[in-house]
């Protein structure tokens, strides 16, 4: 009767430690992950139309071009694996190679004013619909990230489950930060006078 | 709140009891680490001041009251005929403005808390209008993104919506958008709709039968099991605790789960001190906790929708930012 009590008693504070409950955040954070990754990739399979549209434009602003080129280059060179969310370092890098890509597109897109040919043509504004769409996914993909390694980094860091997560040695999983945190909290300026 | 109270009460005076534990080396750490993940959450909702997600009350909300009584009425019954035919929910939304976000994540909020679509298929649209922004968005459910990709809705907003509303009738453009979105949509090969009847009364039925099986099995051989680990005290209060937990994890109701506690309880009492004959009897007296609990806690629950009155969300719209803006 004794030892009926004890099993009952260790079954309830085993899973009162949380230890199922990591895995099942984990498994989400991992899905999200993968989630990010899909739209990320979305949006670089879109930049070969978008260059070779824009290529069509005689005299476009090379600079331009070859930023967005090089940017979507060294994007899609990182590898990414479920594990590069356990790895800090791998994570910031392959952020800063896609927020490269995207200030490089954003720039392009704002470039593409000036030549109002692109701008009527049909399959240069379809192009930019699909881009713009994307770029929502993007953000709805790292927002649901976001969310699960926030669900995840609270369970390991509060009591009694960070007891758990010491003992499997769980580390907290690393969120979005904005790189050029300075640059948006300060308005642009605008010059009406450029030429 | 209490854990945020802690660490600000030992920096003002020191003198609790829990602050003299705390010089001891850890749990200060402890201690503010709880604080700071426990605050955090409540402070980061409060940080940014955005729009309130609106009450879903009907298939077209209209804020800034610009549709007259019959056009909203007009609207919303193709919007039903939509989904009897289809099964697709497409709700329109007016509001003044979507400031200080832009249109583009207000609309995933708002379509993501409302989850229009059914519950097991997802298919819903949401069309919504800032008025004031002159902005417009059509959000597109996962499950449609296929039947609505983002250059179809951007054709829809520019080609149906938009001539409409930049000459200010605002009636007819959203019912030329929807009349596209329903083309789409019916060109889709989505689960046919399921028969009005049958759904509410199937579902509450199994989940009675649920209950009523738990009752008569569970709860008897868990009361057997209970007495003979922990003695006949223990196991009956055991069993009413026991039966009165599963009662609040089920319908989350204290009320419900008192009751059901009491009759767990009572059941136990029964069959551990009376002969085995009454223990039939006060089993079947148990039966009236989830009687109680279904008449109580699911019926309301359906009353908006079974009505045919109201509107309510299928529940089951996954939104991942599909679709497409325009203004005007």
């Amino acid at each position: 009767m004794k030892r009926w009590f004890i099993v009952l008693v260790s079954t309830f504070a085993l899973s009162g430690c949380g230890y199922n409950d990591f895995q099942r955040l984990d498994e989400q954070a991992k899905a999200a992950w993968s989630e990010v990754l899909n739209q990320y990739q979305r949006r670089a399979d879109l930049v070969p139309n978008i260059v070779a549209t824009v290529k069509g434009e005689a005299a476009f602003e090379q600079e331009t071009l070859t930023r967005v080129i090089e940017a979507r280059a060294k994007a899609t060179s990182i590898q990414v694996t479920p594990e590069t969310l356990n790895d800090p370092a791998a994570f910031q890098k392959f952020q800063a190679a896609q927020g490269e890509l995207g200030s490089a597109l954003s720039r392009l897109m704002v470039t593409v004013e000036q030549y109002p040919n692109l701008k009527a043509n049909q399959g240069f504004s379809d192009l930019r619909v699909q881009l713009e769409g994307t770029e929502n996914r993007i953000t709805v993909a790292r927002n649901r990230y976001i969310d699960a390694i926030q669900a995840y980094n609270v369970l390991a860091r509060s009591f009694p489950s960070n007891l758990t997560a010491m003992v499997f040695s769980y580390e907290p999983k690393p969120a979005f930060t904005v790189a050029n945190e300075t640059q948006i909290s300060s308005p642009p300026t605008v010059d009406f006078n450029k030429k | 709140m209490t854990s945020m109270m802690g660490p600000s009460l030992c920096a003002n005076d020191g003198g609790p009891l829990a602050c003299r534990q705390a010089r001891g080396k850890r749990l200060p750490m402890w201690l503010l680490l709880m604080a700071l993940v426990c605050s955090w959450l409540p402070a980061s909702i409060l940080a940014q001041a955005v729009l309130p997600v609106p009450v879903l009350s009907a298939r077209v909300i209209d804020q800034t009251g610009t549709l007259d009584a019959a056009q909203l009425a007009a609207l919303s019954e193709r919007l039903a005929a939509l989904e009897k035919d289809r099964g697709a929910q497409v709700v329109v939304l007016m509001v003044p403005t979507t400031a200080p976000e832009d249109i583009a994540s207000y609309a995933n909020r708002v379509a993501n808390s409302w989850k229009i679509g059914r519950r097991d298929v997802g298919d819903g649209v949401l069309l919504i209008v800032a008025k004031d922004d002159r902005q417009l968005r059509i959000e597109v459910a996962k499950t449609l993104e296929g039947a609505i990709p983002d250059l179809a809705a951007k054709r829809i907003i520019d080609g149906a919506i938009t001539p409409g509303l930049r000459q200010g009738d605002f009636a007819g453009a959203l019912s030329a958008g929807v009349e596209q979105i329903a083309a789409l949509i019916a060109g889709e090969a989505l689960p046919a709709p399921a028969q009005p009847d049958r759904g509410p009364s199937g579902r509450g039925l199994g989940q009675w039968s649920d209950l009523l099986v738990f009752a008569v099995f569970a709860l008897p051989i868990a009361a057997a099991i209970l007495r003979q680990v922990m003695g006949r005290k223990l196991g009956t209060l055991a069993t009413g605790a026991g039966a009165g937990l599963l009662a609040y994890f089920v319908s989350t109701s204290l009320i419900i789960a008192v009751i059901a506690g009491v009759i767990g309880l009572g059941y136990a009492l029964f069959s551990a001190f009376a002969g085995p004959m009454m223990g039939g009897g006060g089993g079947r007296g148990g039966l009236r906790g989830p009687g109680g609990w279904s008449s109580g806690g699911s019926r309301g629950g359906w009353g908006g929708s079974g009505g045919g009155g109201g509107f309510s969300s299928g529940g089951g719209g996954n939104f991942g930012g599909g679709g497409a803006s325009g203004r005007w």
